[in-house]
């Protein structure tokens, strides 16, 4: 057992959390009033290689992170600006990891250097109006036409829609689920209104229509009828990530509300000194060291080629859970302050509550996890 | 025992749901969007003899007392918290300080007005360094004859950009502290030297105003005491009992609200085949819901019975903001969650009643200062004081 992180585990923190501080930190306020990233921010953020985050050094220039530090790398953003790392998240976790695992080389070769720049990120669009917890109702069709396949529908949901240069489709082919790469510039591409959102909002959640859009065979992920197993597979991965930005966004609460209960003064002392006080904050910090090992851990699986679907399943449910409870009870720390958007606690407690319902909500978590739990039993978990 | 309705007031329910839906209904998303209170709405609900529910006929009220005032809030916390804390605001805490402490001429000439609806109260206790400990308030009024000048300044005032008149509690003897030492006052908003200072941008109600008040030597005269100088804070902490009251009330019609729409959508949501109501996680979602909206329905109106017959209700009130409030939250959260991002996106009126719900938790006395009071009235007869 050796529960530190390696020297340059540290370095790499280090240098998140500074860029974090530098960088993100006085963007995000302003990035939730005007409702998206400046373009600044996501120049910088390329800039510092963050967008090539999981992809190899050999031969895109990636950063090639393992799973632990890339977990870092997330918390440290999410601690200034849950929608940036979510843009992030999405772009790596379930773009980048998803192309480099599944791509043709052919595919690889076109996208993944202008993706590792940042030139290109990533969108991935699963959920349909009718196909939101089942993935298996979808009703995007794609169909055969010569070499190429044809695709028409309509997803809903799409985190990065308008801000990506590549979208990661999934589509009815003969009634399998099958992955395809669309380049945004595939004519018949057509990115839909802004999903307007209580959290979240610099975040770009858009509609996605599919005119009869062409895919070369190049650009399938997987083979055909594997897109159930590839999409499953990146939202495991992706639960993780998701388990990480949470992670941030709870630590902050934390910090937010020990300095607001230290300041502000009732009653003839700071609250801090209130024994009712003391509990929010003690529990809360529990809540946020328990995910902590819950995400170190997955991730630690993750880098070690060991099966982690349970455990990404179990810290996104934790997770999701305690950055929702955290920030709640550090608002009512803060009483009125709050409840007003001058402060930000106010904007981490809205963000905070998307994480129970994206990338599977809590819900679909548990079917996960009760699965896993009654593996090899004569129960069958079904949702 | 007798749990009935009279029919009065069955029939206020119906005229009040009538009118919410077809008045406020229209306004409650506007009114969030564009963050400002829609006077056009306050004008209708004072036409339709709403903003002096509790209040005798002898003082232009409905006559209705506290049950008929805890139906107007349930009905108003069903569609739109803004409007509910608008009302709660002028009538329940701003024009109730009258009713409860001021007299007959006072009653004549402001508490009239208020519940006919001519002019908007507000409620005018926070400041700065005193948030939930109130007893630290610092606006100073000083004697001056047959008159008083108020200095100092009030902050997160419901109402205060739209309000006319102004219940407000300042400090008359530093010397004596807050019992004997603070006096309430009404002042109206032309006053000289009164003015609305900053206006906040708040997660939620943001079709209820709040705003700073800033008094710079206004004159008022000593008329304008309500009670006795020197029992503002008594007169205060009473007003607000009775607020508390009409909170969980509003927190009750918000949580009703909340089981619909889980229901609706849990019926008519299909995923894997079925429709979500199917699944036991939803099913047990609803249940706990139901089950806490029983619970808050049977402590708002026992509490408004114990109100109109007179009897001890400080515990009870706080019970009722408390668990109304925490419950409204829950149950908001769980129909947001069964909605999935429907509940999430701002196309759909969940998340403007999650973040309005989580107000109640904090304005007219946190949670926390709830409990205080619950738990300095249960442990009295044990001999323990409880202090904040």
């Amino acid at each position: 057992m050796d529960f530190s992180l390696t020297s340059e585990q540290q370095m790499f923190r280090q240098m998140f959390r500074d860029f974090a501080a530098r960088d993100v930190a006085k963007a995000a306020d302003q990035a939730d009033k005007q409702e998206e990233l400046p373009a600044r921010l996501l120049k910088r953020v390329a800039a510092q290689g963050f967008m090539a985050a999981l992809a190899p050094e050999e031969p895109y220039g990636g950063v090639g992170l393992d799973a632990v530090t890339y977990t870092l790398l997330l918390e440290a953003l999410s601690a200034e600006c849950m929608s940036a790392a979510l843009t992030i998240h999405v772009h790596n976790s379930l773009g980048l990891r998803t192309i480099l695992r599944h791509g043709s080389a052919a595919l690889q070769e076109a996208l993944v250097a202008e993706m590792a720049a940042g030139e290109r990120i990533a969108a991935f669009a699963l959920t349909e109006p009718a196909a939101g917890s089942d993935p298996t109702c979808l009703r995007t069709a794609a169909v055969r036409d010569g070499d190429a396949y044809v695709l028409k529908g309509e997803k809903s949901w799409v985190a990065n829609g308008g801000l990506a240069g590549v979208y990661l489709v999934f589509a009815q082919l003969d009634s399998r689920i099958t992955a395809f790469a669309l380049p945004a510039e595939t004519p018949g591409l057509v990115v839909g209104g802004r999903q307007k959102t209580l959290g979240l909002r610099a975040a770009a959640i858009t509609r996605l229509y599919l005119n009869d859009c062409r895919a070369p065979a190049e650009n399938l992920l997987g083979a055909e009828g594997q897109g159930y197993k590839i999409a499953l597979e990146a939202l495991d991965f992706g639960r993780v990530g998701l388990a990480a930005v949470a992670l941030g966004v709870g630590r902050r609460a934390v910090e937010l509300g020990v300095k607001f209960a230290a300041e502000r003064v009732q009653f003839g002392g700071p609250i801090g000194q209130k024994q009712a006080i003391q509990d929010y904050l003690a529990d809360a910090a529990a809540e946020v060291a328990a995910t902590e090992w819950l995400v170190r851990h997955a991730a630690w699986l993750a880098d070690s080629g060991k099966p982690f679907g349970q455990e990404a399943a179990i810290a996104k449910l934790f997770a999701s859970r305690m950055a929702a409870q955290v920030t709640n009870r550090i608002v009512q720390v803060h009483g009125g302050y709050g409840y007003i958007t001058d402060y930000p606690i106010e904007r981490y407690y809205r963000d905070a509550r998307s994480l129970e319902i994206m990338e599977g909500t809590t819900q679909v978590q548990q079917i996960v996890i009760a699965g896993g739990l009654f593996a090899g039993t004569n129960v069958r978990v079904r949702p | 025992m007798d749990f009935t309705i009279p029919k009065t007031h069955q029939l206020f329910r119906r005229m009040v749901r009538d009118f919410v839906e077809h008045e406020v209904r229209p306004a409650a998303k506007k009114m969030d969007a564009l963050g400002y209170s829609d006077m056009d709405l306050v004008r209708k609900l004072a036409e339709n003899g709403l903003l002096g529910v509790p209040f005798p006929q002898e003082y232009g009220g409905a006559g209705l007392r506290e049950l008929g005032y805890c139906i107007l809030m349930e009905e108003l916390g069903r569609v739109c918290t803004s409007t509910a804390a608008i009302v709660g605001a002028h009538t329940g805490i701003g024009a109730m300080a009258i009713y409860l402490g001021g007299d007959e001429a006072q009653k004549a000439k402001y508490l009239t007005p208020l519940a006919r609806g001519e002019r908007i109260a507000a409620f005018a206790l926070t400041e700065p360094d005193a948030g939930s400990d109130a007893a630290n308030i610092k606006t100073r009024a000083v004697r001056d004859g047959n008159r008083y000048i108020i200095t100092g300044s009030k902050i997160y005032i419901t109402n205060g950009p739209i309000a006319d008149l102004f219940a407000v509690m300042a400090v008359t003897d530093p010397h004596l502290g807050v019992r004997g030492g603070v006096t309430a006052f009404i002042v109206e908003r032309e006053m000289a030297g009164f003015s609305i200072g900053t206006v906040e941008h708040k997660m939620g109600i943001r079709g209820s105003a709040t705003s700073e008040l800033v008094f710079d030597e206004v004159i008022v005269p000593a008329a304008n005491v309500i009670g006795q100088v020197g029992a503002g804070f008594i007169t205060f902490m009473q007003t607000l009992d009775t607020g508390r009251l009409g909170l969980g009330a509003a927190c009750l019609g918000g949580a009703q609200a909340a089981l619909e729409m889980m229901c609706r959508y849990a019926a008519g949501r299909v995923q894997f085949g079925t429709p979500i109501g199917d699944k036991q996680s939803i099913q047990w979602m609803i249940a706990d819901t139901a089950t806490e909206i029983e619970a808050l329905r049977s402590l708002v109106y026992r509490t408004a019975w114990l109100v109109d017959s007179h009897q001890p209700f400080t515990l009870e009130a706080a019970v009722c903001k408390l668990f109304g409030s925490e419950m409204a939250s829950r149950a908001i959260d769980r129909a947001l969650q069964v909605h999935g991002a429907l509940g999430y996106s701002r196309d759909f009126p969940l998340e403007r009643m999650w973040r309005d719900a989580r107000i109640a938790e904090i304005f007219e006395g946190t949670n926390e200062i709830q409990r205080i009071v619950i738990a300095g009235q249960v442990l009295r007869p044990y001999g323990l004081r409880v202090r904040p």
